[in-house]
């Protein structure tokens, strides 16, 4: 047994337990230990990778490498410890952009290695030489480029989720051409790449990526997030896998490959989820510039008080609520959990329906709910939900708009049509939760609003769901 | 809300025989939810069992005929007799059967008075209007009550026991058209104790009639899907196949079912005389198809007769009109749901929408102007048809069929593994080890994935995060191995995956956490 091949079957086993770790994470049951194995997995990993790296460099290489680690953990804990439930959409887009950038970083130094004689040093990441050398110059532009698409394209989904800039999709003209331009000079810069290495090529191939990254998410709205950040965390996946290729890393492209098709399959159910097809939304931007279908009269709609919907909810037997974005914005979870709680106490049957593509990223609503102690078993997905409405008494809608919306189901000129929906106009009375008459994401009218079961309470969410719960 | 609400009256029927309503005691407060004034005729629910005060009760108003008939609205079970044209005032609605393809005469005569009629027999099947549709409805209590009759003429016992005082085998019960009525016979000839089994030229039928207990009897040619819910005209080649499968058939049931109805046709034969000339004595067919000319050779509408050989063939023509409550209970419910639809407004006005398809397809005479037939509905609902036709003159293929699915995704199947293939063969064999654990640690991903909760999605999201930070091992193995620059880009890489794989396990941890089960 050498160090090299102690290493490598740490590696085998760290693989292992990621493995394990993520099929832990399918049953409420088993997250918990599914989260101890990742952790060992990480930790048997770096130990390995930690001692080959310690016995391969000096001593200033290693305190280095501890300080940076040190670092890093500590800011990483601070961050978890202290970021609101409703602010992981954002804190799941910035490490999804350390990732792509630790990976273009590790792609640099793949090539600084070679071109700067580090060739002679490690034999992991050295002693490159021969036909090998085209594939390796390869592999660096293949890691640098998905690593910068990982980074700028997280970044700008940071922005939009913290609304620092601008949620609605940038519209540039021409832009499907924009990004098959920029797919072109990828390929093209990667064959002068490997034709003759040069430092310049690596930075415009860096740059083209770059901007891919940023048009690519800048051109998708807000609507959208819930698709974008697992697709970005797709990206990620893949350029760790990549960075994997470039150091002759079988553990890198396990856990690559497992990160990028576990956000693959993610994008994929959220595609679903809103009837979309998948192409379209990894080339960025889609049919969002369907407006209205024209000033169609909606009838009037009718407003009810806390008041009134207090007692709806008394003389009610059975009541979902179906959150939505605007519950997350207007941090309402812990009064609707007080609501729940009161009715469940009163005897009324309270569950949850939760649309796949409810809030900013996949299952927001359900962490939301069990941060303010809903228990999880009575939050039910759409399809488990859907045929129950028709027996229910009260359906409470709170922040939600798109994806309750009946113009789906019955309206085939909808811009959303096909759209599965929540059924909630089914119910006796449906209250819906809003600020003001706007339009929902999709930019669609709601014809939910102007039903004669539908009720309209008009406020923020948080400090109406209060007064309800006052009126109790 | 200012003007007065409209009134609905609810008729006695004139035909003879009939038992129905239009509505009944349950759907009239409905009725009156909607804001109208509803008016029953006295004595109109008695032969369903409903009473004038079941009604009164229910917050209708008793009238006399005059009164029920000059409603704003008039609601009926059958098309109106020639006398009771004139009946309704001027600008009224009449709302009942019509069967407006069979009887355009009727349909010219009402045109000329300036009435507005609506067919509860022209719902367009489109998912959205299952709920009022009568054909359904009714063809299911009828499918129902026609396996009562035979098992009321048939001889014996439809289960099969051993007792003391002998074996009794189970009845052999054939059902010709898996419609709706077909799938309720079938379900009560099942659920009787009968051994069942249906056949239809529909093959995707088949597994509904599966998941009713019965086995399907395949003819064995392949015959075009229905585009339009109701079945098609059948081949030649499939008549031929078909008529030997019923001789064969007819000699071994006890009991016939057929059900083939074809829309604007009359009912296809299905059992010609030397058909039913092989069954056993004692045998019963009911032909639920008797009122459009019989699927059976010999069925007289409406009478029970018993041939030569001892078979009896049953031809009533009011099968669900004999369950009347029953009858009238899913009429009025579907009345019910149609005037739901005419009054968005839920204040007893009368709207009637031409841009929607359901209400275009089903009015039939608009103010006097005659507006059948309507333009043609794109239909959604494949499954479960009113009627099972059994025949009719074979479209001419389109084109070429598409490839089924199955096809299409074997195609892109071996277009992914070849070009899997090529990448491969053509890289060198330094990459191929690499190539090997990338794809299968792909596929095993993907499943592992697969399987996860929805309500975790979040958690994962952030466990991947945190284990894509794994990154940071190859800038660990970079740091001490070129030069300064190479040291300080590891040193950031370092920084920042490890920020990535504690932060990410840790707000992992914190979520799972939160979730508690009551």
């Amino acid at each position: 047994m050498t160090l090299t091949t102690a290493a490598q079957a740490a590696y085998i086993v760290a693989a292992l337990l990621f493995i394990l770790s993520l099929a832990g994470l399918s049953k409420h049951e088993t997250a918990r230990s599914g989260v101890v194995l990742g952790i060992s997995g990480m930790v048997v990993a770096l130990a390995a990778t930690v001692v080959l790296a310690a016995d391969g460099s000096g001593a200033l290489a290693v305190t280095l490498l501890v300080v940076a680690m040190a670092i890093g953990a500590a800011v990483g804990l601070w961050r978890a410890r202290i970021v609101e439930m409703t602010a992981m959409p954002e804190l799941i887009a910035v490490l999804h952009s350390f990732v792509g950038l630790a990976a273009v970083l590790v792609g640099w130094n793949g090539f600084l290695q070679v071109e700067l004689g580090g060739a002679e040093g490690g034999a992991e990441s050295g002693g490159v030489a021969g036909t090998l050398l085209g594939i390796h110059h390869a592999e660096v532009s293949i890691g640098v480029f998905i690593g910068a698409l990982t980074f700028t394209g997280s970044v700008v989904a940071f922005l939009k989720l913290s609304a620092r800039i601008d949620a609605k999709p940038l519209m540039l003209p021409g832009k499907n051409l924009l990004n098959l331009g920029a797919l072109a000079a990828f390929a093209a810069l990667t064959v002068v790449f490997v034709a003759s290495p040069g430092l310049g090529t690596l930075v415009a191939l860096t740059v083209v990526a770059l901007l891919l990254g940023w048009h690519l998410v800048a051109s998708i709205g807000g609507g959208d997030m819930p698709v974008v950040v697992s697709m970005l965390n797709s990206y990620s996946g893949w350029a760790a896998a990549a960075s994997g290729f470039l150091l002759d890393n079988n553990l890198l492209i396990v856990t690559g490959a497992l990160v990028g098709s576990s956000g693959a399959y993610l994008s994929y159910v959220m595609c679903q989820a809103m009837n979309r097809s998948f192409l379209s939304v990894i080339a960025g931007g889609f049919g969002i510039e369907a407006g209205p279908a024209g000033d169609r009269d909606y009838g009037e709609h009718r407003e009810i008080t806390a008041i009134d919907t207090a007692g709806l909810l008394k003389e009610a037997k059975s009541v979902v609520i179906t959150p939505g974005y605007g519950m997350a914005v207007a941090q309402a979870q812990y009064p609707v959990a007080d609501l729940t709680r009161k009715l469940r106490e009163r005897g009324v049957e309270v569950r949850f329906g939760i649309h796949p593509v409810a809030g900013r990223l996949p299952g927001h609503m359900n962490v939301l709910l069990a941060e303010a102690k809903v228990p999880y078993d009575i939050v039910l997905e759409m399809d488990e939900i859907n045929d129950d409405f028709a027996t229910t008494s009260v359906v409470l809608v709170i922040g939600a708009n798109d994806t309750v919306n009946p113009a789906a189901v019955e309206d085939p000129d909808s811009p959303i049509a096909g759209m599965p929906v929540l059924r909630v106009w089914e119910a006796d009375n449906v209250v819906v939760f809003k600020r003001s008459m706007a339009t929902g994401y999709a930019g669609v009218q709601n014809p939910l609003f102007f039903r004669h079961n539908t009720g309209m309470l008009f406020g923020d969410a948080r400090q109406r769901v209060e007064d309800i719960v006052a009126a109790l | 809300m200012s003007h007065s609400a409209q009134r609905l009256g609810v008729v006695a029927e004139s035909a003879p025989g009939e038992t129905r309503v239009a509505a009944t005691p349950a759907t009239v407060p409905q009725l009156v939810s909607l804001g109208y004034e509803v008016v029953v005729e006295s004595g109109a629910g008695l032969r369903s069992g409903f009473t004038d005060d079941a009604y009164a009760r229910a917050g209708a108003r008793i009238g006399d005929r005059e009164e029920a008939w000059g409603a704003d609205v008039v609601l009926k079970v059958n098309a109106p007799a020639a006398d009771e044209i004139a009946a309704p005032r001027d600008g009224a609605t009449l709302v009942s059967l019509i069967g407006p393809a069979a009887n355009p005469g009727l349909v010219d005569a009402l045109a000329r008075r300036p009435i507005t009629v609506l067919a509860m027999d022209a719902v367009p099947r489109v998912s959205r209007a299952q709920s009022l549709d009568v054909l359904s409805s009714m063809a299911n209590i009828a499918g129902y009550r026609a396996v009562i009759e035979a098992a009321h003429a048939f001889g014996r016992l439809f289960t099969g026991q051993v007792t003391a005082a002998g074996k009794i085998p189970p009845a052999k019960v054939l059902v010709a058209g898996a419609g709706v009525a077909g799938l309720a016979a079938i379900a009560t000839a099942a659920s009787l104790g009968a051994v069942v089994r249906a056949t239809d030229p529909r093959p995707e039928v088949a597994e509904q009639v599966r998941s009713l207990g019965a086995e399907f009897v395949d003819v064995g040619v392949a015959q075009e899907s229905s585009a339009d819910g109701y079945a098609r005209q059948t081949s030649l080649d499939y008549d031929r196949r078909a008529a030997e499968m019923y001789a064969e058939q007819a000699a071994d049931v006890d009991i016939v079912v057929t059900t083939a109805l074809i829309p604007g046709r009359p009912a296809p034969r299905l059992l010609t005389s030397e058909h039913v000339a092989l069954m056993r004595p004692g045998s019963v067919i009911v032909d639920m198809a008797a009122a459009q000319g019989g699927n059976v050779e010999g069925t007289r509408p409406g009478e029970v007769v018993v041939t030569a050989n001892g078979v009896t063939i049953i031809g009533y023509t009011d099968l669900a009109g004999r369950l009347p409550a029953q009858a009238s209970q899913l009429y009025g419910t579907n009345v019910v749901n149609l005037m739901k639809l005419l009054t968005p407004g839920e204040d007893g006005r009368l709207t009637l929408d031409f841009d929607d398809v359901v209400q275009r397809a089903m009015t039939v005479v608009r103010d006097g102007e005659k507006t059948w037939p309507p333009p043609p509905v794109p239909v959604t609902a494949a499954p479960a048809p009113a009627a099972a036709p059994e025949r009719a003159a074979a479209p001419p293929a389109a084109g070429g069929p598409p490839p089924p699915p199955g096809r299409r995704r074997h195609l892109v199947t071996a277009a992914v593994a070849a070009v899997l293939f090529v990448l491969t063969a053509f890289s060198p064999s330094a990459l191929m080890e690499h190539f090997t654990v990338f794809v299968l640690s792909i596929v095993v991903g993907f499943y592992v994935i697969g399987n996860v909760h929805h309500a975790l999605h979040t958690p994962l999201m952030s466990i991947t995060n945190a284990i894509s930070g794994i990154i940071v091992v190859g800038a660990l193995l970079q740091i001490g191995q070129g030069g300064a620059v190479v040291a300080v880009l590891s040193f950031v890489a370092i920084l920042l995956a490890s920020i990535n794989i504690v932060g990410g396990f840790a707000v992992t941890r914190r979520m799972l956490g939160m979730f508690t089960r009551s």
